[in-house]
């Protein structure tokens, strides 16, 4: 099996929508709900795709805007224009 | 035509490596003194990855964001009696420890990243250290205006940074930081950015937040979650960093992997403080540390530590232990404070049945056997007015300063106790953890300041505990002592017979 990465988001507008959208896009992916936080633990490799969370804001999502919502992670981090992944090696 | 929008990627590549230089009449050696005499080899510092790729106009724009948001927070906190919201009195003592012991480590952080960001040789680290300097800096500043408005209503927070740098407790922390500190940059860097941030901090913040969220603290969980947005940059930059490192030269890898093993067990230790805060001080829980442990450790880390395995890194020694011992430090300590609480700047209490019964179910192998007897007979004790304050003063373990209360892996019952001899003295520690850590460097650990024993030798006010809570600056009877009793617990009260009032109250 391979091994899980893992984010964890503020419960803000901007981070739910960025739940929403990681749900929406990792199939395997697996949302825990905390006071004021969620985690969302992925086997393998998570991606974070600017056109699903900006589609559910409503506004363009750049996806260094992650930085506003990220409360924390484990795994690699890949981060471009469109995308921002979390991966093992 | 217009000139075609640079990447992220391109964008950072001139940001870091385009900006910097090759030195011509200088020597390489001279400019970066600290560079080679831990004895990691680096062939190329071209093959560093930046894995965030923060410009500085996007740097300071989040940041600025962040802050605003923060500040809002903390105004609407004063305007509207905020310290109102909170859950219990009892709950506070946590922020108390956090201000007490995190914040002074914020600044300490602060000052050693702007040392990295001028000594490292590599363009793309010294830019992540100078980032990280700034953002340690604005952890220190935004936890003091924030818990600066409890200061103005509950006790032991009004000289904190005199207390870091005096209190037995608070010696913990602060000894971790001046190991980290007072060693080379790149035992720094594994210290505190890869073993710290990335394997431990998860445990510090994480869930001790989302209980200060569930606790009705908004402003600590504000700061808290503002903060922890910059960690997981600075966490990111740790696994890199420890990575190029292992990919480097071979010969680095027996060093990383001994400073992994060292600053593991270190943050371990450090971090059972924070434990017994999520299980005995916050009144509603979001989970108790050895479901934070098994989360935020076992799976996050084992998964981390499974990537490395190809460098030939294994998991870090002792975490065994560390694993076995789960179901029993926060109580051991909850019992240190216990102990402690007349010449401590935070109070403790007795555990009421509802919160017992949490703990039984959170601890079945261990709590009802080991600790709730002991809780019972210190109710007893109270109950008949004879509230239980150890007079003794504890040995305290010579690496990580806590009392030496922990007990052998195997057998809760015996304390664990370990003698190490240099140069005809004697040196105690509390675990094998901490024992190798001073076998490795007895020149290092031997000057350790030590609380008890500078009590002892006379340095800390006077030979009586009043005089020496005089030096703490610890307000005799107010910050001090049980809960119960205190100002503190009159004013809480006070406060909640006024919130549901049966008559109207008009506007003191």
């Amino acid at each position: 099996m391979s091994r899980p990465v893992s984010i964890t988001l503020q419960n803000s507008q901007d981070g739910i929508a960025i739940a929403d959208a990681i749900m929406a896009d990792n199939s395997d992916a697996d949302r825990k709900s905390f006071p004021a936080m969620t985690k969302i633990d992925c086997p393998g490799r998570l991606v974070i795709n600017s056109e699903s969370v900006s589609e559910l804001l409503g506004r363009e999502w750049d996806p260094q805007e992650i930085h506003m919502s990220v409360i924390s992670l484990s795994g690699t981090v890949d981060e471009d224009d469109g995308t921002f992944t979390l991966f093992w090696r | 035509m217009a000139a075609r929008k640079l990447s992220l990627k391109q964008k950072y590549g001139h940001f870091t490596r385009g900006l910097d230089w090759e030195p011509s009449y200088q020597k390489k050696e001279d400019i970066y003194p600290f560079a080679e005499y831990e004895g990691i080899k680096i062939h190329d510092w071209g093959a560093w990855e930046d894995p965030f790729k923060l410009t500085m106009d996007a740097y300071w724009k989040f940041q600025a964001e962040k802050e605003r948001k923060l500040y809002a927070v903390i105004d609407s906190m004063a305007q509207n009696n905020g310290q109102l919201g909170i859950t219990d009195a009892r709950y506070l003592n946590a922020v108390k420890i956090f201000i007490q012991g995190v914040t002074p480590l914020e600044y300490q952080a602060h000052r050693h990243f702007a040392h990295l960001a001028r000594h490292l040789p590599g363009a793309g680290l010294r830019v992540a250290a100078q980032m990280q300097s700034i953002d340690e800096l604005r952890h220190c500043q935004t936890q003091i205006h924030t818990i600066s408005h409890y200061n103005k209503f509950f006790d032991g927070i009004h000289d904190f940074t005199h207390m870091h740098d005096r209190l037995w407790y608070l010696s913990v922390p602060k000894s971790f930081f001046d190991d980290a500190t007072s060693a080379g940059p790149f035992e720094f860097l594994t210290a505190i950015s890869f073993a710290f941030e990335y394997v431990l901090t998860n445990l510090l913040f994480v869930p001790f937040m989302s209980g200060a969220a569930y606790n009705g603290d908004m402003a600590t969980v504000t700061f808290g979650f503002s903060a922890q947005s910059d960690e997981s940059r600075h966490m990111t930059l740790g696994l890199e960093a420890v990575r190029f490192l292992l990919e480097q030269d071979e010969a680095n890898v027996p060093i990383v992997q001994g400073w992994i093993d060292k600053w593991f067990w270190r943050g371990y230790r450090l971090l059972s403080l924070v434990g017994m805060m999520m299980d005995y001080m916050l009144p509603k829980k979001v989970m108790s540390w050895s479901e934070a442990w098994e989360s935020y450790y076992e799976e996050a880390g084992g998964a981390l530590f499974a990537d490395l395995a190809r460098y030939g890194i294994r998991e870090p020694k002792y975490a065994d232990v560390a694993k076995a011992e789960k179901g029993h430090i926060t109580h051991q300590v909850w019992s240190i404070f216990y102990n402690y609480a007349q010449a401590a700047a935070v109070h403790t209490w007795d555990v009421d049945d509802q919160h017992l019964a949490w703990l039984r179910e959170k601890y079945p192998e261990t709590f009802e056997k080991h600790y709730q007897p002991r809780y019972l007979a210190w109710r007893e004790q109270a109950e008949k007015g004879e509230r239980f304050y150890n007079n003794g003063l504890p040995m305290l373990c010579q690496v990580c300063q806590i009392p030496m209360a922990f007990t052998e892996v195997d057998d809760p019952e015996t304390i664990c106790f370990r003698v190490s001899e240099h140069e005809g003295d004697k040196y105690h520690t509390c675990s094998d953890g901490c024992k190798d850590i001073f076998d490795h460097e007895p020149e290092k650990f031997a000057q350790a300041w030590l609380p008890v024993h500078q009590i002892f030798q006379g340095n800390c006010g006077g030979a009586t505990l009043p005089e020496v809570l005089d030096w703490y600056h610890i307000n005799q009877g107010a910050d001090n002592l049980d809960y119960v009793g205190s100002p503190e617990e009159a004013q809480w009260d006070r406060w909640m017979e006024g919130r549901r009032p049966t008559m109207p109250i008009a506007a003191e």
